[in-house]
């Protein structure tokens, strides 16, 4: 059943009736399930929902040049059947997998943005991916691009007394948690058990929450870790950040337990690992990214006050027999993307929410003798919400102008986040993404 | 020697004994009282050589590894038929579980503790995933590879987990063939196993990929050389030309001048602190490891060197060390498969999955994360339960048979736990009539989940 802000309102109550006695600086549970309820997130304030895809997606497979004879040439067997393609414009289909995202096509509410990476390609995965979460190409950076978001929140926090950007003020002003200057731990949600270096600022970070209901201690141990995991000035930067995570559980239970609190526990395990290899197994409800977006949807839908989520799914290095466990990847994908939007379509709050699905790169153009392929370079980047204006960004890159075999970047990375931190976020691009070189803005927003 | 930062405590412990419990929580899994009392009077060094001896005794603790069944992780039965496919699911899952107990079991009662710890450094070095291998016995064959070859030359360790049957799988080797070389063994092999990025060039990665085609794990899960597929040309890799084959690259690499910085700072960053290859702090490691690549002599000297008490505070216990740690210290054993309780095998591989950290399931080819990703909100919810509920099961009378005023403290001695924060010995002492709330608590404290 859809769950309402009134029922949100409810259930949190219920939850906060076991108060806790609290100590000196540290907000009760009241306080702290006030916090989630009662600075629920603005109408209309801008949601930004990553997903990130790990192993690097093949994109030609996945926005497919398919009337171009040279990508068949390619491709071999792994080029789908014409028939089986979903045909957007410019001779690009989507791959048979994605029926959902052609009709989001349709609607208009998907953008494509074509050809896009970072100067001097990195084929390493870690290399790459630490470049597309730190969007810092050139430095060796340790901070993600939506924690020096963070920072920059938390700073302008410190400077009014209370949490800024697009909450509606609440009366227990400045949240509670143990991170620097009293940030708010909501702000930015990654769904699963370690957080990604994405939502890691210089001075902030983000939150880690596992799929599936869940809920804080509560009674006595309750209490007791609200003690135990107060600032202490003794304290190195390691543990007081362990204090933090402690700390900041209280609130992100807070906020999250009473909305999810029909929501099942998963506990994938081994069973789905090894089950998950089975092609065509698992994908039919979105499998576990599905999982991911439910939770993002359901929190969405409360009004709990985070702006960014962030959630994965894994298995894109398809360096052989690709073409099963690309389909079912995905399969996946088209599912939990579409159920989430149509969620997103149901409920007011969602007119604000933007998705954004990027990958560490694409993959070599020639297919490898395994049936698979080789860490290629650019990759579109798929952007799809309500308010996602449809079609196609950035130019497609030739396959008959390679780069040793590799797509050229026609579109830098950093004008998909510039947009999105400018018109999802409402953050001035610069201080996030730094000021010395400018990325165009794109007019899928 | 060190002074330990941090120490707020109004019973200030000896240096030393600060410095063992670093040392044993780095080296293995902690250590407990009788131990560090024992270290306290042989001294540091003693103390470290005794550590890393222990490999020279009997190990009463070393538990055999299960029998896993290999012959059935290679059958599985058609798509098509779901009651043999179930079954087979199933048996995988079992051997799986199975194998996680094992290790976790042979961890938290081994006496050589040094050497599974150092087993747990190359599998998340030379990190390969069950998940895509789908054979239990095919990643025990490879457990003991790294605990076998773990302390030996680095040359050697290299080139047997080049022949892994399990790495083979993992890292797509088997389908590596001459006229389509496929690269991802290559790439990892010099940017994860033996270089690090920045010290080669794309075209050593290519030409690296067509040394090693046509090596494969055969159809009896045994380690072949395909001569048809494996392509003889010349090739230049490093600036070093000629019929280069897999064995001439592995000794090439891990013999390059970026090799041994590379391993050693690997080292470092897991065992001491997060560090940068040109850091001063390797010198010693470096020294060490010389030109035999000695691995143990570099764990030695990190464990001896003048800058490793200094990095007191700058880890986070990853999951498998905290759970193992926990487990040791409170002297509970890990049961067979199929029991239960708080530590059987089955309850302990799902804390280590909320935790983030699942043994023979590393996240990808770069092996775990370290540091403060392991603070999120969503593991302090594990662990608190987990902590709780081992508690429960444990036998916690060191702590519950002191007067009360002394519980505090005698939870930091069992726990080899230096010195509270003012903070945590403040919400200690609240619980300290009650000892399994109090041990409990000290489990989740800060102190205690850095290192």
């Amino acid at each position: 059943m859809p769950l309402s802000r009134r029922r949100f309102l409810i259930a949190s109550g219920v939850t906060g009736a076991g108060a806790l006695a609290a100590g000196a600086g540290v907000l009760s549970w009241d306080a702290l399930h006030g916090a989630a309820a009662d600075r629920p997130l603005a109408a209309g304030t801008g949601v930004l929902v990553v997903v990130t895809l790990y192993g690097g997606n093949d994109g030609l497979n996945t926005v497919i040049p398919f009337q171009d004879p040279a990508y068949r040439q390619a491709r071999g067997d792994l080029a789908p059947a014409e028939p089986d393609v979903h045909p957007l414009a410019d001779g690009l289909a989507l791959a048979p997998a994605l029926p959902g995202l052609a009709g989001l096509w349709k609607e208009g509410r998907l953008a494509v943005v074509r050809g896009v990476g970072y100067p001097e390609p990195d084929h390493s995965h870690f290399r790459s991916m630490a470049i597309w979460q730190t969007a810092s190409p050139r430095t060796a950076s340790t901070s993600g691009w939506i924690g020096r978001w963070l920072d920059a929140l938390a700073a302008k926090d410190g400077a009014t007394g209370g949490p800024a950007g697009g909450s509606t003020a609440g009366p227990t002003g400045g949240s509670a948690g143990g991170q620097a200057g009293g940030a708010d731990p909501l702000r930015a949600l990654a769904i699963g058990p370690t957080l990604p270096p994405l939502l890691v600022g210089d001075h902030t970070v983000g939150s880690a929450v596992p799929t599936g209901g869940f809920a804080a201690p509560s009674g006595r141990l309750g209490a007791d870790l609200h003690a135990l995991y107060r600032p202490d000035p003794a304290d190195s930067p390691l543990a007081a950040r362990a204090a933090a995570s402690g700390a900041d559980l209280f609130t992100v239970a807070g906020a999250l337990a009473p909305v999810l609190a029909d929501a099942p526990e998963r506990d994938a395990g081994t069973q789905g690992q090894l089950d998950g290899g089975d092609p065509g197994a698992g994908g039919g409800d979105g499998g576990e990214l599905g999982a991911q977006l439910d939770m993002v949807a359901r929190a969405i839908t409360a009004g709990v006050p985070t702006r960014v989520y962030s959630v994965s799914l894994g298995g894109f290095d398809t360096h052989a027999a690709e073409d099963g466990t690309h389909t079912r990847l995905l399969g996946q994908l088209d599912a939990a993307l579409t159920r989430f939007h149509r969620s997103m379509a149901a409920t007011p709050r969602g007119s604000a929410v933007t998705t954004m699905v990027y990958s560490e790169f694409g993959r070599r153009v020639a297919a490898n003798a395994s049936g698979g392929t080789d860490h290629g370079t650019a990759g579109p980047v798929l952007l799809l919400g309500r308010p996602v204006r449809g079609g196609f960004f950035g130019d497609q890159p030739p396959l008959t102008d390679l780069d040793d075999g590799d797509l050229r970047v026609t579109t830098d990375f950093r004008s998909v986040y510039a947009t999105l931190l400018e018109r999802v976020l409402g953050t001035e691009a610069g201080t996030v993404l730094g000021s010395d070189e400018s990325f165009p803005r794109l007019a899928f927003l | 020697m060190v002074v330990m930062a941090a120490a707020v405590t109004t019973d200030s412990p000896t240096g030393v004994r600060a410095e063992l419990a670093l040392l044993y929580r780095r080296a293995g899994f902690g250590a407990r009282p009788d131990e560090l009392d024992a270290a306290e009077r042989a001294g540091y060094e003693a103390a470290a050589r005794g550590l890393l001896d222990a490999h020279d005794r009997p190990d009463p603790g070393a538990v055999p590894p299960p029998d896993l069944d290999a012959e059935a992780d290679r059958r599985p039965p058609p798509a098509s038929d779901r009651t043999a496919r179930a079954a087979y699911a199933r048996g995988l899952r079992e051997r799986t579980e199975a194998l996680i107990g094992w290790w976790l079991g042979r961890m938290v009662s081994t006496a050589d503790p040094v050497t599974e710890k150092l087993t747990l450094f190359w599998h998340g070095h030379f990190a390969t995933s069950i998940q895509k291998v789908r054979s239990p016995a095919l990643m025990l064959a490879q457990n003991e590879i790294f605990r076998r070859s773990g302390r030996g030359p680095f040359d050697a360790l290299t080139l047997a987990v080049a022949r892994d049957p399990a790495m083979l799988i993992w890292l797509d080797a088997g389908r590596n063939v001459r006229e389509h070389p496929n690269e991802n063994f290559a790439r990892e092999l010099m940017e994860l196993f033996t270089l690090g990025i920045g010290n080669y060039e794309e075209r050593d990665v290519r030409e690296t990929a067509r040394a090693f085609t046509g090596w494969r794990a055969g159809r009896t899960g045994r380690f072949t050389v395909a001569a048809a597929q494996h392509d003889s040309g010349t090739k230049t890799i490093l600036g070093h030309t000629g019929d280069l084959g897999g064995e001439d690259v592995v000794s090439l690499l891990a013999h390059d001048p970026a090799s041994p910085r590379w391993v050693c700072s690997r080292l470092w960053s897991r065992y001491a602190a997060p560090v940068a290859p040109a850091d001063q702090a390797l010198t010693p490691l470096l020294t060490a490891y010389g030109p035999g690549l000695d691995t143990s002599a570099a764990l030695r000297a990190m464990l001896l060197a003048p800058g490793f008490q200094a990095t007191a505070g700058r880890l986070v216990a990853p999951p498998i060390d905290y759970v193992v740690g926990v487990l040791r210290a409170l002297r509970i054993t890990v049961p067979a498969p199929g029991a239960g309780g708080a530590a059987a095998p089955a309850r302990l591989a799902t804390v280590l999955r909320g935790l983030g950290q699942v043994p023979f399931a590393p996240p990808s080819v770069g092996g775990w994360p370290a540091g403060g990703a392991w603070l999120t909100t969503a593991a302090s919810l594990v662990r608190t339960r987990f902590a709780a509920a081992v508690v429960d099961a444990a036998d916690i009378s060191a702590v519950a048979d002191v007067p009360a005023a002394e519980r505090v403290d005698a939870v930091a001695r069992l726990l080899s736990v230096p010195a509270w924060s003012a903070r945590t010995r403040s919400a200690l002492s609240a619980a300290a009539a009650d000892p399994p709330r109090l041990v409990t608590l000290a489990l989740l404290a800060p102190e205690y989940l850095v290192t």
